[in-house]
């Protein structure tokens, strides 16, 4: 017998932004000036905290972080795509997408210098987990959330992001599996920023494309410019509309690259070198959507330095609360190990506080 | 003989076992090229090329079920976790496979396996990279732990692990990775696994830690043999599992008091299978109820109010002296 074709699969890529800023008109999704003024915004929010951070880390003023300098795009555009209902679950290099669910500036630092009060979010601010160290595992809880929004019938959906490394972990290949299953309503944005640590993207998968990997649970993949925020937001926004009409999840790739290194405790120089930097440094998501609004006369020069001048203002504001933040109750902990007492937790409480008291007073 | 960190004995171990046989593969995340996230792999991959020393994909249930299937095959394959914080994908392949598969073919399948992994805190990292769970792991049977404290008995026992012919896990105290240096012999230096061992001989308490607990036990030791004309046996007890009870045992017969240090939680820890052998066989010689101090039953804290938790040499000799006292 002959062998006969059985399906076939294809993969798009998708790019709205040319590298001058220029939009393709037919793509070019509708935002209104004070939205795009918006997103230019919170790019630049993230970059100039980001850095920030960086600097405050190299002073020991805050622990190790992943910055995300480089992935303002990747990250704001989905975000900025969601609805108030929806649900964000991110990993750990997502400040961007965070901010854009108004989560606290100072959250980052209070997560970084190592205190849980950096997870908890404002009862007003919309949806999103706390950050999510463990490589690919939040991408379950998404299709999970998903499944929920569906059983209750809420018009709402979950994003949820990973990296290149992460599409390797089974954890995310099933929850892309479960989703298309359960028609859940689910946006899984795999930022492929080229390296997970030390390991190119070329060695993470023999696969030509990380799109590519729905086909193989079944769900639509897409490819998209991760550095054309129009790209990455027009995206998802037309996989959250199948989202909410029933028609199940969709998988994004945005290609984009971690400009900086993995986190302060690594260096790069070690398995990249800096030519491939540079080059990636030539394809900043932040001036090229700079020059779009520049060309559509809503942005100058004068307005940057204004907003330049505002983003220091705020963030130098937020360093300066954060660090004079001193209300870390150390006791809180044992009143979150679970939601009912237990005696045995309340007699480890007294132990604690008591030897508290003695190695304070010993340290005067 | 070269003053080294742990680091640096870890991997002049696997250095010399590489170097012998060529059966020997490590494998991980970021091991090759980049040398390890704490360098433990750093010069391996230039010296033994990149089918020896492999940077798998993210995937660390890949990494050890590929792993056992390497060592049935005649492989012995070193595994690292990045951090033990990432190791839970692992237990499966290890609860449901490597434990049991020697049992399970009455010795005919072996997996001689070593998973290395840091853990412990006091490294102001992000969530995941400061947790204890040594008991999660004793509590396989069929799976050996090993925990090292210095250089010296770091590269002698990765050494060992390396031989063993049973899946070993070995976990890295990284709060001590690089805290002092010692002299590591050149020569070949094997310890065996499954005995503890005395670093201090005393008569009037037994003080038993491991791993990064090691420098506060030792330092309140030395605190309460200044502070009162008492001396102190203190015992490293190197391997987690299986435990070498005879040397705890004996200890206390002589002494008659005891006090455990154990980074973990308190609850169901090592500490507590201590004191449980120490009852089976030596309650009618204790003067004091046995002591333990330990980490609580919380969540481990991000590292912002972590060292608030961890047993500290202050808390363990404030203990010392109670049970002296009692
Ligand atoms: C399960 C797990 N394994 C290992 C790690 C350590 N680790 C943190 S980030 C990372 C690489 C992640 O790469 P990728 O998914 O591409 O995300 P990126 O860092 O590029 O944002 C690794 C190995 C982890 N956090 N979780
Ligand atoms: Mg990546």
């Amino acid at each position: 017998m002959p062998r006969t074709q059985v399906e076939r699969f294809s993969v798009s890529h998708m790019q709205i932004l040319d590298d001058d800023g220029n939009a393709d008109p037919e793509l070019e999704p509708k935002l209104t000036k004070e939205q795009l003024l918006e997103i230019y915004r919170l790019m630049f929010l993230a970059r100039k905290q980001d850095q920030r951070m960086l600097k405050l880390q190299r002073q020991g003023r805050i622990g190790t972080f992943g910055p995300c300098t480089g992935q303002e795009a990747s990250s704001i555009g989905p975000a900025y795509a969601l609805g108030d209902s929806d649900w964000l679950v991110t990993a750990f290099r997502d400040l961007g997408a965070r901010l854009v669910r108004k989560e606290p500036l100072i959250n980052s630092l209070l997560f970084h210098n190592g205190f849980e009060e950096g997870n908890v979010v404002p009862d007003e601010a919309p949806n999103v987990l706390p950050i999510s160290i463990i490589v690919g595992s939040q991408a379950l809880h998404a299709t999970g959330i998903a499944y929920a929004m569906k059983y209750r019938g809420e018009k709402a959906a979950a994003l949820t992001f990973f990296g290149d490394g992460a599409s390797s972990q089974g954890d995310v290949y099933e929850a892309m599996n479960f989703a298309g299953v359960w028609k859940a309503p689910v946006v899984f944005i795999c930022q492929n920023n080229q390296w997970a640590i030390s390991m190119p993207r070329s060695k993470q998968t023999r696969a030509v494309t990380l799109a590519q990997k729905a086909i193989a649970a079944g769900i639509p993949g897409l490819q998209v410019d991760g550095n054309d925020v129009l790209a990455t937001y027009a995206a998802t926004k037309e996989a959250l509309a199948r989202a909410y009409a029933g028609e199940g999840p969709t998988m994004i790739e945005a290609l984009t690259y971690r400009l900086m290194m993995h986190t302060t405790a690594d260096d790069p120089r070690r398995y990249r070198n800096e030519d491939e930097e540079k080059a990636a440094w030539e394809k900043d998501p932040i001036p090229r959507f700079r020059k779009y609004i520049e060309r559509k006369g809503i942005w100058d020069a004068k307005k940057q330095a204004a907003l330049e001048e505002e983003i220091k203002g705020e963030v130098d504001a937020t360093v300066k609360e954060f660090e004079s933040r001193k209300d870390f109750q150390p006791e809180i902990l044992f009143d979150h190990v679970f939601g009912t007492k237990h005696a045995e937790i309340e007699e480890q409480r007294a132990q604690f506080l008591e030897n508290l008291k003695l190695k304070s007073a010993k340290a005067e | 003989m070269a003053k080294l960190n742990i680091v640096q004995a870890i991997n002049l171990g696997l250095d010399q076992e590489m170097a012998k046989d060529d059966s020997v593969v490590v494998l991980g995340e970021d091991v090759g090229v980049d040398g390890g996230v704490f360098r433990v792999t750093d010069g391996l991959h230039a010296k033994y090329g990149e089918e020896r020393v492999i940077d798998t994909p993210l995937a660390e249930s890949g990494i050890i079920g590929t792993s056992i299937g390497m060592a049935l095959a005649g492989l012995r394959p070193v595994a690292e976790m990045q951090f033990s914080g990432f190791s839970y994908h692992i237990f499966h392949q290890l609860e449901g496979h490597a434990s049991r598969l020697r049992q399970r073919s009455l010795g005919q399948r072996t997996v001689p396996l070593v998973v290395r992994m840091p853990f412990g805190g006091g490294v102001r990292a992000l969530e995941h990279h400061s947790e204890s769970r040594e008991a999660t792991y004793a509590h396989l049977p069929g799976v050996k732990v090993v925990i090292p404290s210095s250089p010296r008995n770091a590269r002698a026992l990765i050494v060992a692990a390396i031989r063993d012919p049973d899946p070993v896990i070995f976990m890295e105290p990284k709060h001590v990775y690089r805290a002092f240096r010692e002299e590591v012999p050149e020569t070949e230096e094997v310890m065996e696994i499954g005995r503890s061992e005395i670093v201090q001989e005393g008569s009037d308490l037994t003080l038993v830690a491991w791993g990064a607990m090691m420098r506060p036990a030792l330092r309140a030791a030395v605190e309460v043999q200044n502070a009162r004309k008492v001396s102190i046996e203190v015992i490293d007890l190197l391997t987690i599992a299986p435990m070498d009870s005879h040397t705890i045992v004996e200890s206390v017969q002589k002494t008659g008091r005891c006090v455990i240090v154990q980074e973990a939680p308190k609850t169901l820890g090592i500490a507590s299978e201590i004191i449980a052998r120490i009852n089976d066989h030596v309650l009618l010689y204790l003067e004091a109820p046995v002591n333990r101090v330990t980490n609580y039953d919380v969540v481990t804290p991000y590292f912002g109010r972590e060292l608030d938790f961890t047993p500290d040499a202050g808390r363990i000799q404030r203990e010392i002296e109670t049970t002296l006292d009692f």
